[in-house]
């Protein structure tokens, strides 16, 4: 493979995966690299299991990736970073929501959220845990804990030249353009000491 | 300045640059988005149809009567249009038509996977395979042009990941044409036996310059790079191979695919030592080039099922696994997708999963989840309007032989619409006591709300007549119809007690909009909305799992302390956790 990157964004429909990744792949594009995303639409977005994978380089072929291929996958929920670790590369790094939905078996009592997850990702894989329900609270707005982690996933991207604010403001609606600002200032803090 | 564009976006950006007037579909995942995006053009005249046969033979009639046109359709719908398609492959065109037809490897939102190019090749048509969103836009007006100099239907072949995944795009200025002048002509488009005889002549002349033109077309084009590897590929697999084999080989990319270019594929196997044929799905391409004399590596080692990827692609080729972290995957739970909270075909599904000796022949929609944990209120479900036809089938088998068992057939608003009609005539016709239910919840659901005969409005955003179901099943000779509101349980168990005892077919429409439908000013006059919150009072809790077991998301049964909780954020009110719990341990709050 090439100078291409490649991040695993998952999580759980409803979550706002899909305009965390609007905006990373925005800057990514404004900050000049080639950019391809693939996302799955349809029945998975009934409560399933949702991915985006977003590549960025010079010239970037295949819009999605396999097994072994991401170099960070980010989780919007902490069951599904595990679903999804076999897509790391082994020496890639999670950037992991400390933050459970329990699936339909779950509810029903008919299966059992794992144990340990968190512990599990960190024994396996460079792993760095951030608590953005926790954050969003703190902000008073349960719904930007997508752009917490988008936050948080900008720091583990290490990238210094991209205009973050400036694509925030151009994609979110006017009224929450300082609160999106604020969370995402504040992943991106908080996993710097995380990593710290 | 580039935009980064879904393939379906750029489709419909590529429509409009290229002058189209007419534009029809019926939704189908991962095909949906073309036409809601060409509908933002008011340039095009844009249209749902009640079905893809509808769609694409509305787009043939604004083709002769010379218009651009474009049908577009999931994979599936062209099942529905093969009639037409196949006869277009006669007729030809007066303004260009293009086929917009999205293949969906990996079945992400399908009944099967069948590989689409084939239709090209049996109908005898021109066909394009786009790899990403830009040559999706180009290849449209492309498209176009083939379409009116070679006077052919034109299928752009699509697929899940090249219709869904974004890349860049840079857009041109549309150019407006005027329609082509409408020349009846009997020999072309009055396809009597006498006519179509004549016209399959013309048929095999045209492929012949169809063919010599796929051999000149920059659409098909030779990157040579090292000679020891050659790659023949098209749409999204030749974007994977380009990432296993970078520079190592060299390529023969193939934009248009049918028919395949013959001297070009020679010329290039001919030169390279190790021949390579990288497709999804079936061995297509292949085939053709096994046809022509040349050994090559394909299907023998990359699999036919499923979606491809580099890392699929590359692992079959060299044997040699990509490595990943090992873990215990084992520990992670299932997520499948489920009925929303306060989605009405909990209710329905809820008061038919208790009756007894019934087969419930389902359909293509939301509601197929009806059939999943922990309701499974569903013996089958094949393809559109198949429900009512399938229950039929069994019901007159079932009374003929003595059987005792009741069917049900269970379809949608939007899937009624579309091919259940005719199924529902032909239960009338042969006399099947079956009992129809369609779920009408005011809007074709699973695709993300488009539309429909039904719901008053156009894909326009006009209004229009609302055509009324009860109305429509009574004139189709069905003499018991009843409508009720699924959420109430007494209701719906009184309907169904009521269409159990006759001895004739019935239907009984469940109607109530979905649950995130942004509600209409006919919805607004006709439904009263939900409000409030359920809660559980722990005390009456006897941790019987009833409400759970009704599949309800919001609902959580707590293992420590043997009770059910309610999430206040998905709860919507719907109260169906209340009707089923016997402790009447379950109350609303602010309503």
């Amino acid at each position: 493979m090439t100078d291409t990157k490649s991040i695993l964004l998952v999580g759980v429909g409803g979550q706002g995966t899909i305009l965390a990744g609007n905006i990373l792949s925005t800057a990514l594009l404004e900050a000049g690299y080639d950019v391809k995303v693939s996302e799955i639409h349809g029945m998975s977005q009934r409560g399933g299991s949702v991915s985006t994978q977003i590549r960025y380089g010079k010239k970037v072929h295949s819009p999605v990736i396999g097994r072994g291929q991401a170099d960070i996958l980010i989780a919007f929920e902490a069951m599904e970073a595990l679903r999804y670790l076999e897509f790391l590369k082994p020496e890639g790094k999670v950037v992991v929501n400390d933050y459970k939905i329990p699936s339909a078996p779950i509810l029903m009592g008919k299966a059992d959220y794992p144990e340990n997850v968190i512990e599990i990702l960190k024994e396996k894989a460079s792993t760095s845990v951030i608590d953005a329900a926790k954050i969003a609270q703190e902000l008073g707005n349960m719904k930007v804990m997508n752009v917490v982690l988008l936050g948080a996933l900008a720091k583990a991207m290490d990238l210094t030249d991209i205009d973050w604010e400036g694509v925030i403001r151009n994609t979110v609606k006017k009224e929450f353009i300082d609160i999106n600002i604020e969370a995402f200032k504040r992943g991106r803090d908080k996993l710097a000491l995380a990593e710290a | 300045m580039k935009k980064l564009l879904t393939g379906n976006e750029a489709v419909a950006l590529g429509a409009y640059e290229a002058g189209v007037h007419f534009a029809a579909a019926y939704p189908g995942t991962p095909s949906t988005e073309i036409l809601e995006n060409i509908a933002k053009y008011e340039e095009i005249i844009s249209e749902w149809s009640p079905n893809e046969k509808v769609a694409f033979e509305a787009a043939l009639g604004a083709s002769i009567a010379g218009a651009r046109s474009l049908a577009a359709m999931k994979h599936v719908g062209l099942n529905v249009a093969a009639d037409p398609l196949f006869t277009t492959g006669y007729t030809g065109v007066n303004g260009g038509m293009v086929l917009v037809v999205a293949d969906d490897p990996g079945l992400h939102s399908s009944q099967n996977e069948q590989d689409n190019r084939y239709y090209a090749k049996h109908a005898k048509i021109a066909m394009l395979e786009p790899s990403n969103s830009q040559e999706a836009k180009d290849m449209v007006k492309i498209a176009f042009e083939i379409s009116e100099k070679f006077d052919t239907l034109v299928m752009l072949r699509m697929t899940t990941r090249v219709c869904h995944s974004k890349s860049l795009v840079e857009p041109g200025e549309r150019k407006e044409l005027p329609l082509k002048p409408y020349v009846k002509d009997l020999t072309k488009y009055y396809v009597a036996p006498a006519v179509a005889k004549q016209l399959h002549v013309k048929v095999e002349e045209r492929l012949k310059k169809l063919e010599d033109f796929s051999n000149e077309t920059d659409l098909n084009y030779i990157e040579w790079n090292d000679r020891k590897i050659g790659v023949i590929s098209s749409g999204v697999a030749y974007e994977y191979a380009r990432e296993v084999f970078g520079q190592k080989a060299s390529y023969l990319k193939l934009g248009f695919t049918h028919p395949l270019p013959g001297k070009k594929i020679r010329e290039f196997a001919e030169k390279v030592e190790k021949l390579y044929v990288i497709e999804e799905l079936e061995p297509y391409m292949e085939e053709y080039v096994r046809a022509l004399g040349f050994d090559c590596t394909g299907k023998d080692k990359i699999p036919n099922i499923w979606e491809l990827n580099p890392e699929i692609i590359a692992s079959s080729l060299f044997e040699e696994e990509t490595p990943t972290i090992q873990y215990d995957k084992s520990l992670v739970a299932n997520r499948p997708p489920t009925l929303c909270a306060g989605c009405p075909h909990r209710g329905f599904f809820y008061g038919l999963s208790k009756r007894k000796n019934v087969m419930i022949t389902g359909d293509i929609g939301c509601y197929t989840l009806g059939g999943a944990d922990p309701l499974r209120a569903m013996d089958t479900t094949i393809c559109m309007g198949a429900s009512i036809s399938v229950g039929h089938g069994a019901k007159k088998v079932f009374d003929r032989y003595k059987k005792d068992m009741r069917v049900v057939s269970v379809i949608g608003d939007s899937t009624f619409f579309h091919t259940g009609i005719n199924s529902l005539l032909d239960v009338v016709y042969n006399k099947s006591n079956t009992i129809t239910c369609i779920l009408d919840n005011r809007v074709t659901g699973m695709t993300g709300h488009q539309d429909h005969p039904g719901t008053g409005y156009t894909l326009a955003g006009e209004e229009t007549e609302m055509i009324s179901i009860p109305d429509l099943v009574r004139a189709l000779g069905i003499k018991h119809v009843r409508t009720v509101n699924p959420l109430k349980l007494d209701q719906l168990k009184e309907a169904f007690d009521w269409a159990f005892a006759l001895d004739e077919a019935s239907v009984i429409i469940s109607k109530y909009p979905c649950v995130l439908k942004k509600w209409s000013k006919f919805d607004r006059e006709e439904f009263e909305p939900l409000e409030g919150k359920c809660e559980v009072d722990v005390e009456k809790c006897i941790g019987c799992k009833m409400c759970v077991n009704t599949g309800c998301p919001a609902l959580q049964f707590v293992k420590e302390d043997k009770k059910v909780k309610v999430d206040p954020v998905q709860c919507v009110g719907c109260e169906l956790c209340m009707q089923v719990c016997p402790t009447e341990a379950i109350y609303k709050v602010g309503d």
